[in-house]
């Protein structure tokens, strides 16, 4: 898997995000600290990236909201993933009348608009930390994984050896555990992943939204601060695009990844590559 | 007369850090009207040989050398709208399973339609309709079922539709891909009869593909034997049957039970087909092979024509061994 | 004639299942409605009427209180009979009073915002559709080509960046610093509201920059999608025969290969367009442009709950609406689905 460079790339820039948002604030300085010298500043060589309105430096923030946004996505992702796991596994292994309840509750978060109920849902909760916002995300963002992984149980659970060891009476909990789970690490951790991002963009959009506590600094905050400030409108772009940035950035890795696994696993595609038909092209003209 | 001549036909497949060669220097020719069968395990080339002759090969798979002539003319340099103007018309192909080869989402009727159409600019949709209806009545399928969806057909009757498709245009030519592996034994001697009936009216060739030899027994005027991208045995059915000189051919007889003919002890070859990969030296069967002797791992024999068949096999020496 | 039947008794059964599904989905969507604002600790009704009496300086009329307690909760009637009261209530297409902009209905605001989301984001989303699923095919088609090499990438990154931001770097670029688009609103606010020529230059001036933003984000995930199902299918038999058959390139490409790579799409494009009603929320956010998102935003900002309640169950309701239309279409476009069930 790690042959394909895309795969590589991928991994890189997230383990990079990763350690910035463990290490960085270490090193980054404090992003709340006021330079009432420095206000709006573009970026020099005293504050790299510039400061906000505030007098804040945007660096410093910028590594500091790496920390809060992927504190968000991981524990968004860890819910989620969760969710998906306890709800798809037994609808697929068990079937029956499990599955139809089950499936019928994936369809109806499936179905339901979630970006509007999460945002009603929250106008009712007042007052929403991180924990609260990673919460509301993972409990309305299981739905698609839950799919899958019914999907994947249901045909694991009809293999031969599931089969068998069913017939011989091995306990339902330990062949849930012992054989269908293994297998599903695959999509579990692809899922995981997709989960992570989605919960980055979805605090993003959250905290553009007004609904985070704008005390806590993450990338989505720090862009709801610049257009509450109307930066746009002042030109202050140093303030926006940096977070931007960096979720465009951590996206991108996560369809990096998912494209060199899909293509690792599907041959069809990993057929359509680029330097596959240019070698093939030469070969054909020589 | 010839209908095709194919000549030292390589082809390879351009991934990882050197080419894997699939078909390697095949050789052969089919006179108009003829059955010629091709026999081979998974991985032999045959698959390969099928895509390089109907000219459908894809990235990574590039023909590297050799000519596929067709009435004199060779289709590996022929540009694109040539050659589709020769496909149907000349050169058919009926694919192993139907149920994948005939779009899903596209009425059966409609498909000859199209085809039909696209090669006679004359026919109207109506006329076009009709001889979609008469095709499938050739083959035994009612003509209320030019309406119907793939899905909506039973497996044998999938099949028997896509070689009424095949024969839509009258080509001269037809490639079957194992046509009757995704059937029942029952279902499988009703198309091979009907093919076998439908040659006799309409006159095409065939080249027939599969890896059960028994079957092609029955069916082929000739048979060509490939292993590890080679033809290594061709000649006519009978003789192939009843003289096999290639260890391999004689091995893989042994290893169907025959379909007419009384019971014989089956046995298997032991081993599995070379990895094209990374093919051995010499011959490729070497190292299955229960006759080599000294020098089989080292040189590789060419084709020496013995009496009425040819065999690459060095218990059949020729002089012209190559290293 | 008996296969016929059969098929037809499948094809039936089968929409009559997702039927049944989202009625009890809407069934749902409603019970949620009723239920969140008894669930949240206080009296929000009472919270309401007094917000109410706040803002208008009169007493609430007693219309218009039995109203907002059969939404939001009575303390003084039992679960059920408030469950009665609330169904009542919504039969008669009546949302309870906007909080803010008393004493105008919701039903009536919403009503109001709905034609400017359903111009903005219906025809955006069709149009990001179209460019990207045509433009995916056509990647999917000459996998490996330049065109694909370059394309591919370019909105896989597009693809991962967060809508809002690129639609406030569009308003700083295209309005702000360049000064090519207004940068807010609809239309312009001095123009008579009508149908006068010079208005509807205003609403088209006013909508092109988010249109674009939609546009621009939104059709890079289509190809990609499109481009990797295009891939597959073109790897499929029947596209090889439809080679074989010497059909013209485009037929093959369009008729066999982008008619079976587009089924998966079209399911995610009758989700989108359900998402239409409730989905721009972020661009009339950005663009403080009069829709159905902008008003749930305005009225999240100022707790107006019953407005808040009412979008959500229109928007909720829309999108369980498209998912049944995309259930009819597909039966049609997938005659396999019958068989399948």
């Amino acid at each position: 898997m790690l042959k394909s460079w895309k795969v590589r790339i991928g991994l890189s820039i997230l383990t990079f995000f990763v350690l910035l948002a463990v290490f960085g604030p270490v090193v980054g300085g404090d992003p709340r600290a006021n330079d009432i010298q420095a206000i709006s500043q573009a970026p020099s060589f005293q504050h790299l990236f510039g400061t906000t309105q505030f007098g804040q430096d945007v660096l410093a923030q910028t590594i500091a909201g790496a920390r809060g946004s992927m504190l968000v996505g991981i524990l968004a992702a860890v819910i989620g993933t969760l969710i998906a796991i306890l709800v798809g596994v037994p609808a697929g292994y068990f079937g029956g009348a499990v599955d139809n309840g089950l499936n019928f509750l994936t369809n109806l978060f499936l179905v339901m608009p979630v970006l509007p109920l999460i945002l009603i849902v929250a106008g009712y909760v007042q007052g929403t930390g991180p924990f609260v916002i990673a919460l509301i995300i993972g409990l309305f963002g299981w739905s698609g994984g839950a799919r899958t992984l019914r999907a994947q149980a249901l045909s694991l659970s009809s293999r031969d050896f599931v089969l068998a060891m069913r017939m011989v009476g091995e306990p339902h909990r330990r062949l849930i555990f012992c054989e269908v789970l293994p297998h599903l690490t695959g999509w579990i951790s692809a899922m995981f992943l997709h989960g992570m991002i989605g919960g980055v963009m979805a605090e993003a959009g959250l905290a553009f939204l007004g609904i985070t506590d704008s005390g806590s600094i993450s990338w989505g905050t720090m862009i709801q601060a610049a257009q509450q400030q109307s930066a746009v409108l002042r030109g202050l772009w140093w303030w926006f695009v940096p977070p931007g940035l960096c979720i465009a950035l951590i996206g991108t890795a996560a369809t990096l990844v998912n494209f060199g696994v899909d293509e690792v696993s599907n041959p069809k595609l990993r057929m359509a590559r680029r330097s596959v038909v240019v070698r093939t092209r030469k070969v054909a003209e020589a | 007369m010839s209908v095709l001549t194919v000549e030292g036909l390589t082809v390879e497949y351009v991934t990882g850090d050197r080419p894997v060669r699939a078909c390697d220097d095949v050789s052969f020719e089919l006179r108009r009207g003829e059955i010629l069968g091709v026999a081979g395990e998974s991985g032999s080339g045959k698959s390969t040989l099928i895509t390089a002759l109907t000219r459908l090969q894809r990235p990574p798979a590039v023909t590297t050398a050799g000519r596929i002539e067709f009435h004199g003319t060779d289709l590996v340099g022929l540009a694109p709208d040539q050659l589709r103007k020769l496909r149907w018309t000349s050169l058919a192909i009926v694919l192993q399973s139907a149920m994948d080869a005939l779009n899903p989402v596209m009425r059966v009727g409609a498909q000859f339609v199209d085809v039909l159409r696209t090669h006679d600019k004359t026919l109207n949709s109506k006329a076009a309709w009709a001889r979609a209806a008469e095709l499938l009545g050739m083959v035994g399928i009612s003509a209320d079922r030019v309406r119907a969806y793939p899905h909506e057909l039973s497996g044998g009757m999938r099949q028997r539709a896509s070689i009424a498709l095949a024969l839509a245009c009258g080509p001269e030519l037809v490639v079957m891909d194992e046509p009757t592996t995704a059937v029942d034994v029952v279902m499988q001697r009703q198309i091979l009869a009907q093919v076998l009936r439908l040659r006799k009216e309409l006159g095409f060739a065939v080249v027939f593909v599969t890896h059960d030899l028994s079957l092609l027994l029955e069916l082929a005027d000739r048979i060509a034997i490939m292993y590890g991208g080679r033809i290594v045995e061709i000649g006519t059915a009978e003789s192939l049957y009843t003289k096999p000189r290639h260890p391999y051919t004689r091995g893989l007889r042994d290893s169907f039970p025959p379909l007419r003919s009384e019971l014989r002890t089956l046995t298997g070859i032991p081993g599995s087909p070379p990895d094209l990969r990374d093919p051995p030296p010499g011959c490729a069967f070497h190292p299955r092979c229960p006759d080599r002797f000294d020098g089989c791992d080292q040189q590789r024999p060419g084709l020496v024509t013995i009496e009425d068949h040819a065999v690459a096999c060095r218990l059949y020496p020729s002089g012209d061994d190559q290293s | 004639m008996l296969t016929v039947l059969t098929v037809l008794t499948v094809r039936w059964a089968f929409l009559a299942r997702r039927l049944g599904f989202y009625l009890a989905a809407a069934a749902a969507a409603i019970g949620l409605n009723f239920l969140l604002p008894r669930l949240m600790p206080g009296d929000p009704s009472s919270a309401i009427v007094e917000e109410l009496e706040r803002v208008s300086g009169q007493q609430v009329p007693a219309e218009t209180l039995l109203s907002i307690r059969a939404i939001f909760g009575n303390p003084h009637a039992n679960l059920a009979q408030q469950f009665a009261d609330y169904l009542r209530q919504l039969s008669h297409g009546d949302l309870g009073v906007s909080v803010v902009n008393f004493p105008v209905p919701v039903a009536d605001l919403v009503w109001q915002a709905l034609p400017w989301t359903l111009l903005l984001v219906g025809t955006t989303t069709v149009t990001a559709f179209a460019i990207g699923t045509l433009l995916g095919v056509v990647a999917g088609w000459k996998a490996g080509s330049r065109l694909d090499a370059i394309l591919t990438p370019f909105t896989t990154f597009l693809s991962s960046v967060p809508y809002f931001w690129v639609a406030l770097l569009a308003l700083w670029v295209f309005g702000f610093v360049l000064g090519w688009t207004p940068l807010s609103g609809g239309y312009d606010a001095d123009l008579p509201q009508g149908f006068s020529l010079a208005y509807a230059g205003s609403v088209l001036h006013h909508g092109v920059l988010p249109a674009a933003t939609i546009v621009f984000s939104a059709f890079g995930g289509w190809l990609l999608g499109m481009r990797n199902m295009t891939v597959t299918t073109v790897r499929e038999d029947y596209v090889l025969l439809a080679q074989a058959k010497g059909l013209s390139p485009r037929r093959v490409m369009f008729r066999y290969a982008a008619r079976n790579a587009m089924l998966p799409s079209f399911t995610g494009f009758a989700m989108a367009l359900g998402g239409v009603v409730g989905g721009a929320l972020l661009t009339e956010i950005v663009f403080s442009y009069p829709g159905i998102g902008y008003l749930l935003y305005e009225a999240l900002q100022k707790r107006d709950y019953p407005m808040m309640q009412g979008v959500f169950l229109l928007i909720t309701l829309a999108v369980l609406l498209a998912n049944l239309v995309a259930d009819l279409a597909y039966v049609l476009l997938d005659p396999r689905i019958r068989a399948r069930g």
